[in-house]
């Protein structure tokens, strides 16, 4: 693709890589971008192993922004020992919102994830457009006339702090490393984890053992939201211009966070830990590809078309990185539990010398 | 509101609602036949967007109108073929492949827009052409008969469809492939082809459902679509699978949203609820899916890949 | 009758995948006209032979000759031109379709590129007539019954003219009588010049039917022989090698307090109508109270309300140890006691993904016992599954491999493990050992003895007769959702039995034929 736009790939990859890693503050701009992606892509992670598939990651972020936003509003003055741990919380909150609605829809009304996920994403969009224009719009845009659709600037209180002076690393990069062990311990760790992936592998089975099938399909929506949320309140409070603003368009104020967390996630497998050298290596493609845009007068929307390609790869890829996964596997290199690896939809395999699964004769309708 | 409710301007309504519908009928027709034959195809927005993007640049740089659809065709198919390779050869996941497609078409298409036009310039769009007769009655012809031609494609499209599912060969094919593709298999029907020519099919219409909707507009833009590839998806699980129940929840679409825009231009709507009332379609499909979703059920195998042991 | 020439020659076939020969050099024939049954435990390598024969897998070694030519079948097409069919245990039937798409589907239409439905549902109701196998061309097969589903399997086969016919385990969803009326319909093919495969693992029913029999175990021919030649002890030997006790020994015992007490139970179907009618049971502590009945009579409906996963009618009471559980779910029923092992293991009873050890645990997995701040202690758990592998002689390389890479019997000893271990009151068995080989059968079935002389009160809900003969105390004859008798097990006889399963009342089962 570099070389139809006329650019040297290999101009073009150094241009990247140094864009991405060239520096201390440039590596810390990558980790900043990997950020809201390593912890959309370990609330993916969570999603998938209970069998939900979450690609309403735009709304739970924007759920999130907005409900940190609001408590940011609401409380400037509050110290910052108490308000940074309050707007993450409140994204916390805001994004399991948007995640256990999906989740409810789908355990208690059947309908499907992927589809009112989607929507939720699009109303999300709207709602926020309507929430920047109009309430919460910055008072002095109003005045100015020029309607930016931005908040005013939020508390200093609120902002996340720098953890090395002079970078823009800041606290939600840690966070969001926490969040993603978090997930495995989660997962692989507790009777809930537990739970969420007997649910994944067979619902039925998870019920006739005594599992709540529909409560741990909406925890897992609500906890992949929340994650989600997280990422949310760190965009706005870790950002330069300390406000939250988009430019209208459906992906401006997120970057399309949501879905890039959603690659991540399946590039690393679906395992919360290897979501995050997955989520850094596109962070340094996003990174990468300003640098790109400035050296070789490509623009960023390349950016986005390649993601879009990668992502293409990655799933087509899925059955070579299965295989690749069980050899590694085999080889002892993997963790020993044995449903670390990718799942797909499909019929389990059973072992030989067991009969296939009676499930046409005796399930008929 | 009272302004509303004249006989001319609810006419002009019905009429505006047929012609929105044409997009999503013809997107939502297609990928119904992709998921009866057990695929789902969630990247049809991005189809619509690139092919729509091509069909813009077609008349922004020949005029040619027809040659345009075809190229918005051609790129579906294209797009088809891609899909096809990942589903039926890869046996990837199809939900999240399918959103792979969207990014990459949204992303391609707003960057190919950027590079080779820049700024949105309005081109020709398609004439309307009067059924002789029909379209003399009194306000249901100015409604349904005095359609662009590509309208009442879509329309015809939906008892071809009932006719491809029901009465051929292919079309029985394409049944037992999406529900038991097991015993398909035992009986010699090749699941991996038939779900291969079902997606290009699908990917087809969506093409000419993006064809369709940048040159009812005359105009594109980034992102054009907004979400209504999505919203094709969903209404297959509206219309339970059959081509008829599509095509009235295409209808019923495209009607909300004439109705929103002409209460815009009425001043129903104020200016700064225009973001609420984009929500509307979106939050419509979220009931729908809630109130009709016990009712209905899916092919039996879809998304699931196929592989003989 | 039958001719010396060979219909189908199989030689020398060698079948092998990761890890396993499943077809080890076997020679096997078919003569014109004749029922030649292949008998093996799972696993064995019947399917995997029949499979090979219809194109579905390749072989690595050996060579086909049909009708004396040599051939190659790869493909289902292939075999279905060269007329052979086959009959799968699980119907490959597309149930939104109706019976004559069904037929047609594979088929080339007259018309093409339409379907010429209306010729091929005369067709149909022509063979239909011809072989007394009554099919409505016009109705979708999802609102058959299974026995009607098979007859329909059956007119696809002959609708294509086939001349060697497979059949694989077909009489598992019969009742005695509706077997005896398709071995009528078998033998009549066979007569006619068909030659026929059977497949099956029943004893009584491969004496009553072959012609000849050959016995595989683990991938080889272990004999061919004639049921005039043989018993049902020697076939089981030569499926097993070593010899089996065909009947478990089972103590007499006095049964206890009632601890499993359903009243007027009534579930409705997935189907229009009601599977369970108003049932009443109840269910001793240290009995074993059989339900016997051919499946699809509501056996299914009635264990999953008893287990709490299908809810019942208004007027209903299920009660464990005398406490009304009608309104609890799963979980408090497991609470108070209660055991359940599912029909279908592999779709509710164990996860394929996980490991043996998580399996073992699925219903513990929250107790103190367990976990420590949280989270899991594998110390103790592992230390418990390691127990519960070896008490229960479960073969696995360990218990940290996933479940799916285990035999069926192997895995329907986990379940039991699990359920077992967890001292329950109340025991729910359904289809304990469907798809389970001989050798795990019979430990399976003393396992259950052994829990039953532990005091639990067992309900056991089978389609096998034998089973039920074997090991019910009483046996309850269920018969389109309702009890048609419940009989001790010393008056019950085969034939009694059998006559009830297909609906006819206790009374006058007792002075039939």
């Amino acid at each position: 693709m570099l070389l139809a736009l006329g650019a040297s790939p290999v101009e073009g990859f150094s241009a990247m890589f140094d864009g991405a890693f060239g520096s201390g503050s440039r590596i810390a701009a990558t980790a900043v971008k990997a950020t809201p992606l390593i912890l959309v892509g370990a609330g993916i992670t969570i999603a998938f192993r209970t069998n939900v598939i979450n690609i309403g990651g735009e709304s739970q972020i924007i759920a999130g922004a907005l409900l940190s936003t609001v408590v940011a509003l609401n409380l400037p003055d509050l110290p910052a020992i108490l308000l940074v741990p309050a707007v993450l919380m409140a994204g916390l909150i805001g994004g399991g919102i948007a995640g256990a609605i999906p989740g409810a829809l789908k355990a208690y009304a059947s309908v499907n994830e992927i589809l009112s996920t989607i929507m939720l994403n699009l109303v999300m969009v709207r709602f926020m457009n309507y929430l920047l224009r109009g309430p919460l719009i910055d008072p002095y845009e109003m005045e100015a006339g020029t309607r930016i659709p931005q908040t005013q600037r939020l508390s200093d209180n609120a902002m996340l702090p720098n953890l090395i002076d002079g970078t823009r690393l800041h606290l939600g990069v840690p966070v969001a490393i926490v969040a993603a062990v978090g997930a495995y311990l989660l997962l692989w760790r507790t009777p809930t984890g537990f739970r969420l992936r007997a649910v994944g592998h067979s619902a039925d089975a998870a019920r006739a053992a005594g599992i709540n099938v529909e409560r741990n399909i909406t925890l897992a929506l609500a906890l992949s939201g929340s994650l989600a949320g997280i990422a949310g309140a760190i965009l706005v409070f870790g950002s330069e211009g300390q406000r939250m603003v988009t430019d209208g368009s459906a992906t401006g104020f997120t970057g399309s966070a949501g879905f890039n967390g959603i690659v991540a996630a399946l590039f690393g497998g679906l395992h919360p830990l290897w979501t995050v050298p997955s989520a850094i290596l596109f962070g340094a493609l996003l990174t990468g590809a300003t640098q790109l845009q400035r050296v070789l007068q490509v623009p960023a929307a390349l950016a986005v078309a390649l993601n879009g390609i990668v992502v293409i790869f990655v799933v087509s890829s899925t059955p070579a990185r299965a295989w690749i996964q069980k050899s590694l596997t085999d080889a002892g290199l993997f963790n020993r539990r044995s449903d670390s690896g990718t799942k797909g939809p499909g019929p389990s395999r059973l072992g030989a010398g067991d009969l296939p699964d009676s499930s046409e004769g005796s399930g008929d309708v | 509101m009272s302004d509303f409710f004249t006989l001319s301007v609810l006419v002009a309504t019905a009429a505006s609602g047929i012609r929105l519908a044409t997009p999503y009928l013809l997107a939502s027709l297609g990928e119904t036949v992709g998921q009866r034959s057990g695929v789902l195809n969630l990247g049809v927005d991005g189809v619509m967007l690139l092919s729509a993007f091509f069909s813009y640049w077609v008349v922004l740089e020949t005029g040619n109108l027809w040659l345009a659809v075809l190229v918005g065709v051609i790129v579906g198919l294209v797009m088809g073929l891609l899909y096809g390779f990942i589903t039926v050869v890869l046996n990837a996941t199809q939900g999240i492949s399918g959103i792979g497609i969207y990014i990459f078409g949204l992303g391609l298409s707003g960057l190919l827009f950027r590079r080779q036009v820049g700024t949105p310039k309005p081109v020709r769009r398609l004439p309307n052409v009067d059924i002789p007769v029909l379209s003399d009655i009194p306000h249901l012809g100015a409604a349904l008969f005095q359609r662009n031609l590509l309208t009442y494609l879509a329309f015809l499209l939906v008892p071809a469809t009932v006719l491809l599912l029901g009465r051929t060969t292919f079309g029985l094919n394409i049944r037992s492939v999406g529900e038991n593709p097991g015993a398909a298999d035992s009986l010699g029907v090749s699941v991996e082809r038939t779900r291969f020519a079902a997606i290009l099919i699908a990917n087809s219409m969506a093409g000419l459902a993006g064809a369709a909707l940048v040159l009812q507009l005359g105009i594109f833009q980034p992102n054009l679509t907004q979400g209504m590839g999505f919203i094709a998806v969903a209404l297959v699980y509206f219309g339970a699978w059959r081509p008829v129940g599509v095509m009235s929840g295409a209808l019923l679409y495209g009607l909300v949203n004439a109705t929103v825009l002409q209460w815009k231009a009425l001043g129903i709507i104020p200016v700064n609820g225009s973001d609420l009332a984009a929500m509307a379609p979106a939050v419509l499909t979220i009931l729908a899916l809630v109130i009709l979703a016990r009712r209905v059920s899916a092919p039996a195998a879809l998304t699931r890949p196929f592989t003989r042991h | 009758m039958r001719s010396e020439q060979r219909l189908l020659e199989m030689n020398g076939i060698t079948k092998v995948f990761p890890g396993v020969v499943a077809n080890d050099s076997i020679d096997f024939d078919v003569r014109y006209g004749e029922v030649h049954t292949l008998l093996g435990e799972n696993g064995a390598g019947k399917s995997t032979l029949v499979k090979i024969l219809f194109g579905l897998y390749q072989s690595d070694e050996g060579s086909i000759r049909l009708r004396g030519d040599p051939t190659e079948i790869t493909s289902p097409s292939e075999a279905i031109a060269a007329r052979i069919g086959m009959i799968h245990q699980h119907f490959m039937l597309v149930p939104t379709l109706t019976v004559a798409e069904n037929v047609a589907l594979g088929t080339a239409s007259t018309r093409r590129p339409f379907t010429d439905l209306d010729l091929v549902s005369e067709r149909v109701a022509e063979i239909s007539r011809q072989h007394g196998l009554a099919v409505d061309p016009s109705v979708e097969v999802r609102r058959l019954a299974v026995g009607e589903r098979q007859r329909v399997e059956i007119v696809k086969a002959l609708y294509r003219d086939v001349e060697l016919l497979v059949l694989d385990e077909p009489t598992a969803v019969l009742t005695p009588g509706e077997v005896d009326d398709l071995f009528v319909i078998l033998r009549r093919m066979a007569d006619s010049g068909h030659g026929l495969i059977f497949i099956s693992h029943k004893l009584r029913e491969v004496m009553s039917l072959s012609d000849r029999i050959t016995v595989l175990q683990n991938g080889r021919v272990v004999g061919t022989t004639t049921p005039a030649e043989t018993n049902r002890e020697e076939l089981a030997q030569m499926m097993v090698g070593r010899s089996v006790n065909l009947t478990p020994h089972k103590p007499k015992r006095e049964p206890g307090e009632v601890r499993l007490e359903v009243a007027s139970l009534t579930v409705q179907g997935d189907r229009e109508g009601v599977s369970v009618d108003q049932i009443d049971l109840q269910v001793r502590s240290g009995e074993i109270l059989g339900v016997a009945g051919v499946s699809g009579n509501g056996q299914r409906e009635l264990a999953e309300a008893i287990a709490g996963l299908r809810s019942i009618e208004a007027g209903g009471s299920i009660r464990i140890d005398g406490i009304d559980v009608t309104n609890e779910n799963v979980r408090a029923r497991r609470d108070r006691g209660l055991g359940f092992i599912s029909e279908e293991r592999m779709k509710d009873g164990a996860i394929a993904e996980f490991t043996v050890a998580e399996n073992l645990l699925l219903l513990e997995h929250g107790s103190k016992k367990f976990t420590k701040r949280g989270m899991f202690a594998f110390g103790a758990i592992n230390q418990h599954c390691e127990k519960l592998v070896e008490d229960f002689a479960v073969k696995t390389p360990s218990i940290e491999t996933p479940t799916s890479s285990l035999s069926g019997g192997n895995i329907q000893k986990v379940i039991l493990a699990r359920e077992l271990s967890a001292k329950p009151k109340v025991l729910l068995a359904c289809q304990p050992t469907r798809g389970v080989d001989i050798g795990a059968t019979e430990y399976i079935h003393n396992l259950l003895i052994e829990q039953r002389d532990l005091g639990t009160a067992m309900l056991l809900i089978s389609e096998d007769l034998d089973e039920v003969l074997g090991l019910a105390d009483r046996i309850a004859v269920m018969y389109e959702g309702r009890i048609v008798g419940i009989v001790p097990t010393g008056e019950a006889s085969r034939s009694r039995i059998g006559l009830m399963m297909a609906g006819v009342p206790e009374q006058e089962a007792r002075n039939g034929p």
